[in-house]
């Protein structure tokens, strides 16, 4: 592994070199746990470990489920119910699990804003942000198929809406939607691949995570300071850098543990407040629950989905220039996977030549402002469509477009950044002066 | 670092403002917020009151309604109605259950399920407690939940005492007004009228408390194992704040010297 210059592994006695010579697993191991590390990594660095938490403990106790439940739509619910009853301690794996989607998405959005503020997408670090947001949109589909296993009313229409997305597409989407699910309707056939799905994305996921860490333990870390390590020699890395072991290992599993004593409060003490009551109703393709609302990870998305309707301009300019083929449906099909993808490109939208948000004075406004949009997209895909919800939507949606697709852009070619720190070790001393600098203060 | 507090703090609450606001839009009707032993993060069932809802239910409620993920054996299960094991064999017998092998009825023996019930068009009751919210507060976010519960029972018990008397008749069915039901008339008559179930303890049998006895019975065949899940809660949050104490004088000692605070 190319990247910061640092002390590698040595083999020593005799069966370390032995090994060391046909498979050098110590070695990577050694490198992975002592790559140094920017020593000015702030309190949000650590979505990164409780991301891994949350992917163990969600293949873990996964595994777990999978051999008490029946992907079978006569037998799903109860399945499931006989996990919480009868099962030793199911109860606990399940609501474990149910909650952990939550947990896992909670972290991924304040990794992916950490990300957004301090550049971390910017050059070197595009295939780490690319892997991601693949790693995302993994996540994404795992979760929407595992919602679907309890077989509860919203697990059945929350399929039949989410694949019904599918079917707008123009030509091929009646046929497509078909064959994702596997009949005309979410069934049987639905459940069964779904659970299929669920069981195989984890695994797709970890290797995804695999990468994601390989890329950036190549490019190095980014920081709050957004500068890079200085690689002339191990010396001067190691006045930018801290070894991972035990200086970020210690500070991420204390993190860790905060944030998991209010992730065990939920599962313990109010294990159904993330979820949907109706979902302890057995699905019934005959009766269309009130209303069919997605777990709160989706809804920003599911918000701009709904804001594109048919009385906005754009659509109809849309639909005119198409001669109809994109109707209100799939413009909003399309905005939707649109605001990720323009998500995905934001290292070639962004053109500021500085990486961290901190130095910029006017991207910080946009970009709280966009932290802010994501929120009220979030209040505004839970409400019903109607009074001021779709004209909030609407205005959330055109922000969150012209966030990546013009202001990023312009606000590179125009803003004048605040004057950057040379280096990591003038960041951080600047934080925790050195004992000379404190002693000469102090005269 | 302020900054990212920030962040943090407000995704945080844009999480809670959305979830709360996606229960909240759920209901309609009123819920009356009544009193239950098993509230709160200490709250456990009250294991006389679920042996007088097991009668409402058996009495009452049992004539249409099933609770079909229930065995009769739970009856003797810690921290439910806590039934001696001869009292369950003496409320199963007197229970038909089909059974496959025989292909025919016979009286119910623990180890089976209760029989599901649904010739009326009634819903199943088991999950009843957790499939309706009664609560949102507060402002929306749900978050009383972690002290009142998510208003299930409530919802059940302010059902049971709703009826204002009314009917009305559409559609060749009598329907009932009901103050909680979200649309308001519902197709179940008044099944509570005062002094209908006779308690061996001598507890008040008016209709408010049928209600709210069998609306706590009906949260025991939801959530089994609340008390041991509350339980267990304590024991792993009270490792973890232990937990969180140690890793974060090691992680103070640890950096005290790159940050020269040693």
């Amino acid at each position: 592994m190319a990247g910061i210059p640092h002390d590698h592994y040595e083999p020593r006695t005799g069966f370390e070199k032995w090994l060391h010579e046909r498979l050098p697993i110590v070695a990577l191991a050694y490198d992975t746990l002592m790559i140094p590390t920017p020593k000015n990594l702030n309190w949000m660095w650590i979505w990164g470990v409780v991301l891994a938490f949350a992917l163990v403990l969600q293949i873990a106790t996964g595994v777990v489920l999978a051999m008490h439940y029946t992907p079978n739509v006569n037998l799903a619910f109860d399945s499931v119910e006989s996990i919480m009853r009868n099962v030793n301690a199911g109860w606990a794996l399940r609501y474990a699990h149910a909650n952990g989607a939550s947990l896992f998405f909670f972290a991924v959005y304040l990794h992916i804003f950490r990300g957004l503020y301090y550049g971390s997408y910017k050059a070197p670090r595009e295939v780490t942000w690319i892997i991601g947001m693949l790693i995302y949109l993994v996540m994404m589909g795992t979760a929407f198929m595992g919602y679907v296993l309890p077989w509860g009313q919203m697990s059945f229409w929350g399929a039949t809406v989410i694949t019904g997305l599918f079917g707008a597409i123009p030509g091929i989407g009646d046929a497509l939607q078909t064959w994702l699910l596997g009949g005309p309707a979410v069934d049987n056939a639905t459940l069964n691949r779904f659970f299929s799905l669920h069981y195989l994305l984890p695994f797709i996921l970890a290797a995804l995570v695999v990468v994601h860490i390989w890329a950036f333990h190549t490019t190095g870390n980014n920081n709050p300071a957004g500068v890079e390590v200085r690689r002339g020699s191990k010396e001067e890395a190691a006045r930018d850098t801290l070894p991972f072991w035990p200086y970020f290992v210690i500070k991420d599993l204390f993190a860790l543990s905060v944030v998991l004593i209010g992730f065990f409060t939920i599962v313990y003490f109010m294990p159904n407040f993330l979820g949907e009551p109706v979902n302890y109703v057995k699905a019934n393709p005959l009766a269309t629950p009130a209303d069919i609302v997605p777990e709160w990870y989706f809804l920003p998305f599911y918000a701009i989905l709904r804001a594109f309707t048919q009385d906005v301009w754009v659509v109809q300019i849309a639909s005119f220039l198409t001669g109809g083929i994109v109707d209100a449906k799939f413009f909003g099909v399309i905005a939707m996977f649109g605001s990720i993808v323009a998500l995905v490109l934001v290292p070639w939208l962004d053109t500021s030549k500085v990486r961290s948000g901190k130095y910029r004075p006017s991207f910080k406004w946009w970009f709280w402002l966009l932290a802010l949009d994501f929120v009220v997209l979030m209040w505004a895909g839970s409400q019903k469509p109607e009074g001021m919800v779709p004209a909030i939507s609407l205005i959330g949606a055109s922000y969150w477009f012209a966030y990546f697709l013009v202001i990023l852009p312009v606000l590179g070619l125009f803003e004048k950044p605040l004057p950057v720190p040379a280096t990591i070790e003038e960041d951080f001393d600047a934080h925790y002066p050195p004992k000379d600098a404190q002693a000469s203060a102090a005269e | 670092m302020i900054r990212n507090s920030i962040l943090a703090a407000l995704v945080a609450l844009g999480l809670g403002a959305s979830l709360g606001a996606t229960g909240a839009m759920a209901q309609e009707g009123e819920v009356t917020d009544y009193s239950f032993s098993f509230e709160g993060p200490f709250g456990t069932y009250d294991k006389a009151q679920l042996q007088r809802g097991l009668q409402v239910f058996t009495e009452v409620c049992a004539a249409c309604h099933g609770v079909s993920q229930l065995y009769f054996r739970n009856l003797a299960d810690p921290g439910g109605p806590e039934l001696s094991i001869d009292q369950v064999k003496a409320y199963a017998k007197e229970i038909e259950v089909y059974d496959k092998e025989l292909d025919d009825t016979r009286p119910a023996k623990p180890s089976d399920q209760f029989p599901p019930n649904t010739d009326a068009g009634a819903p199943d009751l088991s999950l009843m407690a957790k499939a309706r919210a009664g609560f949102h507060g507060p402002m929306g976010l749900g978050i009383n939940q972690l002290l009142k519960g998510m208003g299930g029972p409530e919802y059940i018990a302010s059902i049971l005492t709703g009826f204002t008397g009314k009917t009305k008749e559409e559609g060749g069915s009598t329907f009932y007004e009901n103050k909680t039901f979200p649309s308001g008339w519902m197709k179940m008559p008044p099944p509570l009228e005062d002094g209908l179930v006779e308690y061996a303890d001598g507890s008040p049998n008016d209709v408010k408390s049928m209600a709210k006895d069998v609306a706590a019975f009906l949260m025991w065949t939801a959530e089994p194992k609340m008390t041991v899940r509350k339980k267990t809660g304590f024991v792993v949050i009270a490792f973890l704040v232990l937990l969180t104490s140690l890793l974060y004088l090691t992680n103070k000692k640890l950096w005290a010297g790159p940050k020269r605070k040693a």
